[in-house]
């Protein structure tokens, strides 16, 4: 893939500004235009590539709305968004929002909200942060590039919030929420961990639609055909399971095997599907995510304060807000809500930097500025933990560090024994069998490695979650289909299992069962669920 | 002058007119939840005071959190799990810590995991108004509604239809009207010319600063320089002056411009109803019985005037007599006596023939009384019931705010039986009052 060369070190510095740029507490578009062809000056000195910016204002309700929606400017209509719209307005109206008001789409052109409400600063802290921070993430990230399709996504839901009006005037809205709701309920198993999407259009899509139908209809008939067949073929086919290897995706191997749904259910569960798949990577970035937006719009921010274009007063507003939302709460703290991944992020590419540095620059970076050099301790664990970092360009070391990883190795690749002291981590290990919690490790040179292996597998989606997989269908007598979850460390499913096993009996029409294995393959556990009775 | 530099090719858009989109999802989220919403509803209804109800508060609903939630695969307690937590302050490792109550999971990556344990705190919302009337009166309907009155008198309503050339004064439409001349201003190229000369001046000026601080002043070079400026600015003043002028000239609103608000008529078949209220005041009503039918009453008057536009509404009330009152005095005002309840049905059916056509009205009547009546009376009211009353009116309702059966409920029974639009129900308690009051008016009762 051609991309232009990024720089080694940050360009050169324009000319200082003779005057900082007016910062009266409302914006006015041009203002915003202003800020914001500076901020992208800065940000090209860094070389952040990105996809071109649209930048959209809208009201508190609005940005209401699209949080509710997942977050995204188009999407079907269903009930729990209408849900979330409404928790998120009492958490609005009692200000427990704070930046969480950012909301940028990972499409092309990249869109970023701006809130009405939000003074200047709050503006230029928001196009920093989303508009090149996070814009440049999902253009750079290896699970975006992979997975998600920047040019098609809106072009998607506009086509899935049509085809689900449509199913909901042919069938009524019952049938179509029923469906969603169980599909809802699966969309985390709705996913491809390893194969690679295609790329299509909207008209492609719909073409391939009436296709896929016909086709999908036709192989869900072989499968369930009743015609006797002859003995030799039947025998042979009984030793064969089905599906012959566990799938992973519940939701495709649904779309593709249930035997009763009707054409439109099934373009249903590949549409939520399609959609999980979308936001898969995201799930798994935060930390990195976060923490590159983070990142960026206090270097850029504070780079156009050191070149003058920025008021003392904007300044304080930005800093203040920053420091807000970095702050990490400690575990006995009131209101400790786990790892805040803004957090651990900034202070990782933050540290990454440090590292490649051998130090830290106070005040201005560069002429002007003071470099406080690492002391030799600290130099001297760099020199062992990161030998290839000491000393490479920070801009390539963070630029690379973006492109090639996810949550988990990032922090299993990056987390420094300096951060692990900064963030005084502890590991602890809560058995069942025994009384009590145990502290596995803490910040000390025997524990670095054990917290940081544990705190990586802590966003590892594979452990955040239950592996089920679909293990086999009774295809020639009851027509059960099997989950298998096995288990990790004998961690059972929760007790919502039963109610999501309830959906899938729904879709599936027939019975459904939840095995649960243990690490040598033992079933300890058994689930059933029977679809409803049919009118 | 950052503006001067190249033009930058941001996109700022507006969006904030385009408005919310989650209305469908909200419309859902109050349907799917419809039973318990009317639960809440009902709750609140019979603890509240009858001028709260009146007056139409929003409302705040609560439904229990494991209700709305949606069931996904995930973690339970148990088996072996690590954390990482930050913020040590005392451990090392090897430590034992006892297990926080509330299950193994403690704090932590694990959020989800407690919604299946406890789950009891409420998701708690408010009701617009709207939603509070329509989660109380939804499904209600006044039965055996007849377009009565059509062909003769045929009704209209006011519809907005866009902009016309004209109309009346008082219909101008300044915006618009305040649009179109601008566009003829800008249309005329003067503005811009005026903001390109402005742009000129600017430019000159500019340049003469900067070069004035060059020269010495007073040498050749600076006068020369001094007049050129000074006639280049006088040649642009004049030119600016003269757009100035002719952009004065272009008339402020042409008539040409104005535009008026359009409104159209569009004819309305509509029927017409009257309700009838009649309500007994007399000794035997004690407080609470009054309170028990004026919450009827105010359940009515709600319904009736939030769900049909064109409904006259008749308010009677007796003790030995009866007299038409105003709907403040209706609920508000405090007289007693005797009782004879014919007195009420009487002037019901005088009022009827003196202003309400049974042609032309949908006639309804609703009665509230504790069933006490001056015994030789009762046989009468059945009388005027069956004879005069029930073959006009579409539907009657009867409440008894009272359990004891006197001669009035056991006549009125005989009504009942022979009468399918004639409705009877006792309520006792202010609880039973909205269910008895929804059983009146259901939809397609049978």
């Amino acid at each position: 893939m051609k991309s232009t060369p990024r720089p080694q070190v940050p360009g050169p510095a324009g000319p200082r500004a003779r005057e900082p740029l007016p910062s009266p507490s409302d914006w006015t578009f041009a203002l915003i235009d202003d800020y914001h062809r500076i901020i992208r000056e800065t940000a090209s000195r860094f070389g952040l590539d990105t996809y071109p910016n649209q930048l959209e204002i809208i009201t508190a309700e609005q940005m209401m709305d699209a949080y509710a929606s997942v977050g995204m400017p188009v999407n079907y209509r269903h009930w729990s968004f209408g849900k979330e719209v409404i928790s998120t307005e009492k958490n609005y109206q009692r200000g427990h929002m704070g930046l969480a008001y950012e909301i940028v789409i990972n499409s092309n052109p990249c869109i970023s909200y701006l809130m009405e409400e939000n003074t200047m600063a709050m503006q230029a802290l928001v196009i920093a942060h989303a508009a090149y921070g996070h814009n440049s993430f999902f253009k750079g990230n290896y699970l975006f590039r992979m997975w998600t399709d920047a040019e098609g996504i809106i072009d998607y839901l506009v086509y899935a919030r049509g085809y689900i009006a449509s199913c909901e005037e042919k069938h009524g809205q019952l049938a179509v929420e029923e469906m969603l709701d169980s599909c809802h309920a699966l969309q985390n198993y709705g996913v491809d961990r390893y194969r690679h999407p295609q790329r299509r259009s909207m008209a492609q899509e719909r073409a391939l639609r009436v296709e896929r139908e016909a086709y999908a209809q036709q192989q869900v008939n072989i499968l369930w055909r009743t015609l006797p067949k002859t003995h030799e073929v039947a025998h042979e086919e009984a030793k064969k399971r089905f599906p012959e290897e566990p799938q992973e995706n519940i939701l495709y191997f649904i779309e593709k095997h249930a035997p009763h749904l009707e054409p439109w259910q099934r373009e249903i569960v590949r549409i939520v599907r399609k959609i999980a798949q979308y936001f898969y990577p995201q799930r798994q970035t935060q930390v990195m995510n976060e923490g590159w937006a983070t990142f960026w719009h206090h270097k850029i921010l504070s780079t156009m304060y050191d070149q003058g274009h920025l008021a003392d007063g904007v300044m304080i507003e930005l800093l203040k807000s920053h420091t807000n939302v970095i702050y990490q709460r400690g575990v006995g703290e009131r209101g400790y809500g786990g790892m805040n991944p803004y957090a651990l992020g900034f202070a990782m590419y933050t540290d990454l930097k440090r590292i490649c540095e051998g130090g830290v620059w106070r005040g201005k970076e560069g002429e002007g500025g003071t470099f406080v050099p690492s002391d030799s301790h600290q130099l001297k664990e760099d020199q062992e933990w990161f030998p290839d970092l000491v000393g490479a360009p920070w801009l390539t070391v963070l630029d690379h560090a973006m492109r090639n990883f996810k949550d988990e190795s990032f922090v299993g690749q990056y987390l420094s024994p300096k951060l692990i002291r900064q963030f005084r981590f502890f590991a602890v290990t809560d058995d069942e069998r025994e009384e009590e919690l145990r502290v596995a490790a803490i910040h000390d040179e025997g524990g670095y490695r054990r917290v940081r292996e544990m705190l990586a597998r802590q966003y590892d989606l594979g452990m955040r979650e239950p592996n089920i997989q679909v293990w086999n269908v009774d295809v020639r007598d009851t027509r059960t289909l099997t989950l298998r979850h096995t288990r990790e460390r004998n961690r059972p499913v929760a007790d919502s299992a039963h109610e999501v096993l309830k959906h899938v009996a729904r879709v599936w029409g027939y019975p459904v069962r939840l095995e649960s294995v243990d690490e040598t393959g033992k079933i300890v556990e058994k689930l059933d669920a029977l679809p409803p009775k049919t009118k | 002058m950052a503006h001067t530099d190249t033009p930058f090719v941001g996109t700022v858009i507006d969006r904030r007119n385009q408005g919310g989109r989650s209305h469908g999802n909200r419309e859902r989220f109050l349907k799917r939840y419809k039973s318990q919403i009317a639960d809440a509803v009902r709750r609140s209804v019979n603890g509240r005071d009858i001028k709260d109800l009146a007056n139409g508060q929003s409302e705040e609903v609560r439904i229990p959190k494991k209700d709305i939630s949606e069931p996904t695969f995930h973690h339970g307690q148990g088996g072996v799990r690590d954390m990482v937590h930050p913020g040590n302050q005392e451990y090392v490792t090897g430590d034992r810590i006892k297990r926080p109550k509330g299950g193994a999971g403690g704090k932590g990556s694990g959020g989800q995991a407690s919604d299946t344990g406890e789950g009891n705190d409420d998701f708690v919302f408010t009701l617009s108004k709207e939603e509070f009337m329509e989660a109380f009166f939804g499904d209600l309907e006044l039965p055996n509604m007849a377009r009565t009155s059509l062909a003769e008198t045929p009704d209209f309503k006011w519809h907005r239809a866009g902009y016309s050339t004209d109309g009346t004064q008082t219909n101008l439409a300044l915006v618009p009207s305040w649009k179109q001349k601008l566009g003829r201003k800008i249309g005329t190229g003067i503005p811009a010319k005026i903001r390109d000369i402005e742009e000129q001046l600017g430019l000159v000026e500019a340049l003469w600063k900067g070069r004035k601080s060059e020269i010495p002043e007073g040498s050749d070079e600076y006068l020369w320089l001094r007049a050129e400026y000074e006639k280049v600015v006088a040649d642009l003043e004049k030119q600016l002056q003269v757009l100035r002028l002719r952009l004065e000239k272009i008339p402020g609103l042409d008539p040409l411009d104005l535009r008026y608000r359009a409104r159209q008529k569009v004819p309305q078949p509509y029927a017409k109803a009257v309700m009838f209220c009649l309500m007994d005041i007399s000794g035997s009503m004690d407080e609470e019985r009054k309170d028990l039918s004026k919450r009827f009453f105010t359940l009515l008057y709600l319904f009736l005037t939030r769900h049909y536009e064109r409904i006259e509404l008749v308010f009677i009330r007796h003790h030995t007599q009866a007299e038409e009152v105003s709907e403040r005095d209706f609920f508000y005002s405090t007289e007693t006596g005797g009782t004879v309840v014919s007195s009420a049905l009487e002037l019901m059916t005088k009022v009827i023939e003196a202003r309400y056509p049974s042609s032309e009205w949908n006639i309804y009547g609703a009665q509230a009384s504790d069933g006490d009546n001056w015994h030789h009376d009762s046989g009468h009211c059945r009388e005027l019931l069956i004879g005069k009353i029930l073959p006009l009116c579409r539907y009657f309702a009867y409440i008894q705010v009272a359990t004891p059966e006197q001669n009035l409920w056991e006549e009125y029974q005989v009504v009942a039986r022979s009468c399918k639009h004639f409705a009877m129900r006792k309520v006792s308690k202010p609880s039973e009052i909205y269910p008895v009051f929804r059983e009146l008016f259901e939809k397609d009762k049978s």
